[in-house]
């Protein structure tokens, strides 16, 4: 098989000391990151991005990605000994999680929320190990109209698919277009959107916009809390471990059920979030006694833990193969990509065999060595948290600079950083969605691209986008999602008209 | 149950009174924010319609997109707009608490401050005094250990950036006076 050969090759370029030391320390840092109240993993690897610019892509792309896996570990520590969910996505962790820690079987609850991260993962991997590079040799055929209808079904799927209010959605990823827009034209060389200042030319970029989006304004955020914190601390012993694993067997079914849900949603944007839910709640309904669950059950840790993972990790799929993010970390991720130089796309498999396959390596190891890693070290971590919030609140603001900084070595986008800081703040508080902005902002210029590039080549015929089968499907696919509930509610009333008797108990 | 179990408990002195009166409720805010986009959407709109919205020989001009993006932004604006005039004033949440303002500009006044050191004095500079003072000053730390912890986080900077990563950050005079 040409995967397990590239693979064990993507192995062969990791194994050096320096790729293992920065992964742990990027593992460190990320579960760090997970575990500090107000910060998450999008804000920390956006803020410790700039570490990574002077490396080269491969050891960059593996400490950043172990910076994601140790704060998808570091959220459960918190979720499960203080009833904080660090993420959305552990919010489900926290049902059954706390009550665990509260009955004094914490340790064991974080061994099924680490093992099942792993478990989880893992499916996500071999998904991508074996699918991305058929997609993307596969995506290799595409035009420019193919590419923009990819974008297109993006796009309206957030809008279709999100649980906001939609002009919300729509507000938010308008916005991320227009600021994408800013600056030189990349087609004509045209100035647009300026206004005649100097700053603006260089355009809004997209990693400042999302260190003040999610890390300025969370911690304003945060600030506005009571931050007190009751919970457990708890060592987690070899003998707690094997127990646990023991188990694991029995709960085969949930575990694969969430992985499988978790892959899915995560390939669609978004899903993480939806994932962790949709396992939690399958886990609960075909579960022969769910009156237990919420009251300190271990398959109310596992199902949502390792459909959270699998989505979070599958986010990547698209990202790798298509250039699309599936998740805002992923989005980030791909910004670090077109800052190391490299761009992103289907092109990625043939160009850069190095990187991708190392990439890929070092989500297997870096599960392996973060699960090793957290669960020898979580009473380090707990503690983290009697660190006053007032001195962490300045270290991050500094650190968010630094970044903000770095990415151009511009004071301007200090000043930007601050204002996006605000606006995250407001957006958040008023429920207009981040996500759609970020990937919006990533995506835009290269959409706006393929979008012209396809009118050049059609005369300006809109009907292009519905050329031939493969592109109209995908175009017609996303009008479907864009309009979805719209649809969905007139199947209802639909099938309402054909069966009124039913329906009526 | 083991014995290492131990109790972590962190309690916050300055947290907000819950029953603090309300500053603004949401349905202001939401109503601002979309008057706010409202505007932008119609100047960048009007600024791509002078760059050149239509057509010509290399296909559509630089104005072309963005231009229909802001008719897109500044029609979902205007939707949220009606929307939250339409709902009725007693259906509004509290957006924030006077209690909770405070707070928040607890961490934004001295961000801001913090932004405009780092033009005139560096970021280091910058740095030390931002997490000393906010240290001391809003989380009223011992001064000893807020002045340790900002000498140390901010050489550790230092130290990673400029020496070990090559990241090159913003000086002021102080590092001018070292050589650097």
């Amino acid at each position: 098989m040409e995967a397990f050969g590239l693979l064990l090759h993507g192995f062969a370029v990791l194994m050096t000391w320096k790729i293992i030391a920065l992964m742990m320390v990027g593992l460190v840092l990320g579960i760090f990151v997970g575990v500090l109240p107000g910060l998450g993993g999008p804000n920390g690897v956006a803020i410790l991005l700039p570490l990574t610019f002077t490396m080269d892509p491969t050891s960059a792309i593996v400490m950043l990605s172990s910076i994601y896996w140790g704060a998808l570990f570091g959220g459960a520590i918190t979720s499960i000994l203080f009833n904080i969910p660090g993420e959305a996505w552990s919010v489900a962790t926290t049902f059954d999680g706390y009550p665990m820690a509260q009955q004094g079987r914490a340790a064991e609850a974080l061994t099924a929320a680490f093992t099942s991260s792993f478990i989880g993962s893992l499916v996500a991997v071999l998904l991508i190990t074996f699918l991305a590079p058929l997609i993307s040799s596969f995506a290799l055929k595409f035009g420019p109209p193919e590419f923009f209808s990819v974008y297109l079904l993006t796009f309206c799927s957030f809008v279709g698919l999100g649980r906001e209010s939609k002009h919300k959605t729509v507000i938010s990823m308008a916005l991320g277009l227009l600021l994408a827009g800013v600056g030189m034209d990349t087609v004509s060389g045209q100035l647009r959107m300026t206004f005649g200042s100097s700053e603006l030319l260089r355009g809004i970029n997209f990693l400042v916009a999302v260190i003040g989006l999610f890390g300025i304004s969370e911690i304003l955020l945060t600030m506005e809390e009571r931050l007190a914190l009751r919970g457990h601390a708890a060592a987690i012993s070899l003998r707690v471990v094997l127990n646990v694993w023991k188990d694991l067997p029995k709960y085969w079914v949930t575990l694969l059920r969430s992985s499988f849900i978790g892959c899915w949603l995560g390939i669609t944007p978004g899903g993480a979030i939806a994932a962790s839910f949709m396992g939690y709640n399958l886990a609960k309904r075909f579960s022969k006694d769910p009156e237990s669950f919420g009251k300190g059950r271990i398959e109310g840790v596992f199902a949502p833990e390792t459909a959270a993972h699998a989505s979070g990790t599958a986010a990547l799929l698209p990202m790798l193969a298509l250039g699309i993010p599936g998740s805002g970390t992923a989005a980030i991720l791909l910004g670090g990509l077109m800052v190391w130089g490299l761009n992103p796309g289907p092109l990625l498999f043939v160009e850069h065999k190095d990187f991708v396959w190392g990439l890929i390596a070092s989500m297997y190891l870096g599960n392996i060595v973060g699960l090793v890693l957290v669960l020898t070290t979580v009473p380090i971590f707990a503690s983290i948290l009697r660190v006053p919030f007032a001195a962490v609140a300045p270290m991050i603001v500094v650190s968010c600079a630094i970044g903000a900084y770095a990415i151009q070595n511009a004071m301007f986008d200090i000043w930007l950083m601050l204002g996006f800081g605000v606006v995250g703040y407001v957006f958040k508080k008023i429920g207009i969605p981040l996500a759609p902005f970020t990937l919006a902002l990533v995506l835009g210029s290269r959409a706006e691209d393929a979008f012209r590039l396809s009118m050049i080549g059609s005369g300006g015929d809109m009907t292009v986008f519905w050329s031939n089968g493969l592109v109209g499907s995908i175009t017609t696919l996303a009008f479907a999602l864009l309009f979805w509930p719209l649809i969905d509610k007139a199947f209802g009333s639909l099938a309402r008209l054909w069966r009124p008797v039913k329906t009526a108990g | 149950m083991s014995n290492s179990e131990l109790e972590i408990v962190v309690d916050d002195p300055t947290a907000p009174e819950p029953d603090s009166p309300a500053v603004a409720d949401t349905r202001i805010v939401e109503a601002v924010t979309c008057v706010l986009l409202l505007g932008l959407a119609l100047l960048l709109g009007w600024d791509n319609w002078r760059t050149g919205i239509g057509w010509d020989s290399t296909g559509p001009q630089a104005g072309y997109f963005p231009f229909y993006l802001s008719v897109i932004l500044g029609a979902a604006s205007l939707y949220g707009l009606v929307t939250v005039l339409l709902t009725p004033k007693a259906d509004a949440e509290t957006f924030v608490t006077r209690a909770q303002l405070r707070r928040v500009m607890a961490v934004f006044v001295p961000t801001l401050l913090f932004c405009l050191a780092t033009q005139f004095l560096g970021m280091y500079v910058a740095s030390f005094l931002l997490i000393a003072g906010f240290m001391r000053l809003v989380g009223k730390i011992a001064l000893w250990k807020s002045l340790l912890t900002a000498f140390v986080f901010t050489a550790l900077m230092f130290v990673t950036f400029d020496i070990a990563f090559d990241v090159i950050m913003p000086k002021g005079p102080l590092e001018a006076a070292f050589g650097y």
